[in-house]
């Protein structure tokens, strides 16, 4: 929904000048982030399913999950960031909603997605 | 200080900055606003300030006629005197030192060119009228307990005073009653962006009232601009 037209026009110039790769919930994705520590600039990679992708234009943001040491980890990127370096998609999952929140209660060989076929 | 620009809250929404982080901000579109009248304190006002006008009084009617709207015909003649061919709908007046009143001239346009990026301003503005509120609402009281028998008094604020003594109401005792719809000044706002083109101000977090409220901005009486 538009507010004013002079805000779309604000939002519609923050987002990114080179698409992130078209990806959806349940896809494995490895998210290159910038990450800024003193004077240098490094990347590191956050690689997990995505679980959620919400927000309009310039707020996209989506949801990572992953597993480390045990413990499960969520991070939100602004879709439109220039932090974020680039995305890979590492698998298509095979989901049936949109919003995959109920990973979070499930473990192990619970919470693997299928793997989207293509024929 | 002697600067002073009148706005439009347009919306809110966010922006990037440049390590890429989303900064929450108000779009208020500032200016342009004529200056009308100098006072001088050597003059029989008695004090120094300018009189600036704000958004076109006019309105296009069906039969293509322009049409003054909401000025009496004394008020126009304000502009008449100042030789503005439109009048202005909103008439503010800010308080401008004795030795800066040469900067103003009556007729001259003041827009969104005011203040810089980066500068830290206080933001004036009405905030929206919530109607007759609750304590709780209103001043943050924490009302009572939902469960252990609490009876009828949810949402209350409590005993409002002692009995014999004083027998009376303490002056400024919270109450409820109507909240909302008074002038609030926000301070020490950043302005993030500055579009000239649209006359835009992005201004860091939020501002006084709702969508189309009338902003007023000036200079952080409490900080100046950093780096």
């Amino acid at each position: 929904m538009s507010v004013h037209p002079l805000i779309d026009k604000i939002e519609k110039n923050q987002l990114r000048a080179d698409a992130l790769p078209s990806f959806s919930p349940g896809d494995t994705v490895r998210v290159h982030v910038r990450i800024v520590d003193g004077e240098k600039e490094r990347v590191q990679v956050f690689e997990g399913v995505v679980i959620a992708i919400s927000g309009a234009v310039q707020r996209r943001t989506f949801t990572v999950r992953k597993i480390s040491y045990g413990v499960g980890v969520e991070r939100v990127f602004p879709m439109h960031t220039n932090r974020i370096a680039k995305v890979e998609v590492v698998t298509r999952g095979r989901v049936r909603r949109a919003k995959l929140y109920y990973l979070r209660n499930l473990r192990g060989k619970a919470a693997r997605i299928r793997e989207k076929r293509t024929w | 200080m002697s600067r002073m620009i009148l706005g439009r809250k347009l919306g809110m929404t966010q922006v990037f900055d440049e390590t890429g982080r989303r900064i929450p901000v108000t779009v208020v579109k500032a200016g342009p606003m004529t200056v009308i009248e100098r006072k001088s304190s050597a003059d029989k006002s008695g004090y120094s300030a300018i009189k600036v006008g704000f958004e076109d009084a006019t309105r296009q009617e069906k039969d293509d006629s322009v049409r003054w709207r909401g000025l009496t015909k004394g008020q126009v003649g304000v502009f008449e005197k100042a030789g503005i061919d439109v009048p202005k709908r909103v008439v503010r007046e800010f308080r401008v030192r004795e030795e800066h009143l040469d900067r103003y001239e009556p007729g001259q346009v003041v827009d969104c060119t005011l203040f810089n990026a980066g500068e830290i301003v206080d933001v004036t503005g009405r905030s929206k009228g919530k109607g007759f509120a609750g304590v709780m609402k209103r001043h943050n009281f924490r009302g009572f307990r939902a469960t252990h028998g609490t009876h009828e008094s949810f949402r209350g604020g409590g005993s409002i005073g002692a009995s014999a003594w004083p027998s009376r109401v303490f002056r400024g005792k919270k109450m409820a009653g109507r909240m909302g719809d008074e002038r609030v000044t926000v301070q020490n706002l950043r302005i993030v962006q500055v579009l000239e083109d649209d006359g835009l101000y992005l201004i860091r977090g939020a501002v006084p009232g709702g969508r189309n409220g009338l902003v007023m901005i000036r200079p952080a009486v409490k900080k100046s601009a950093h780096a």
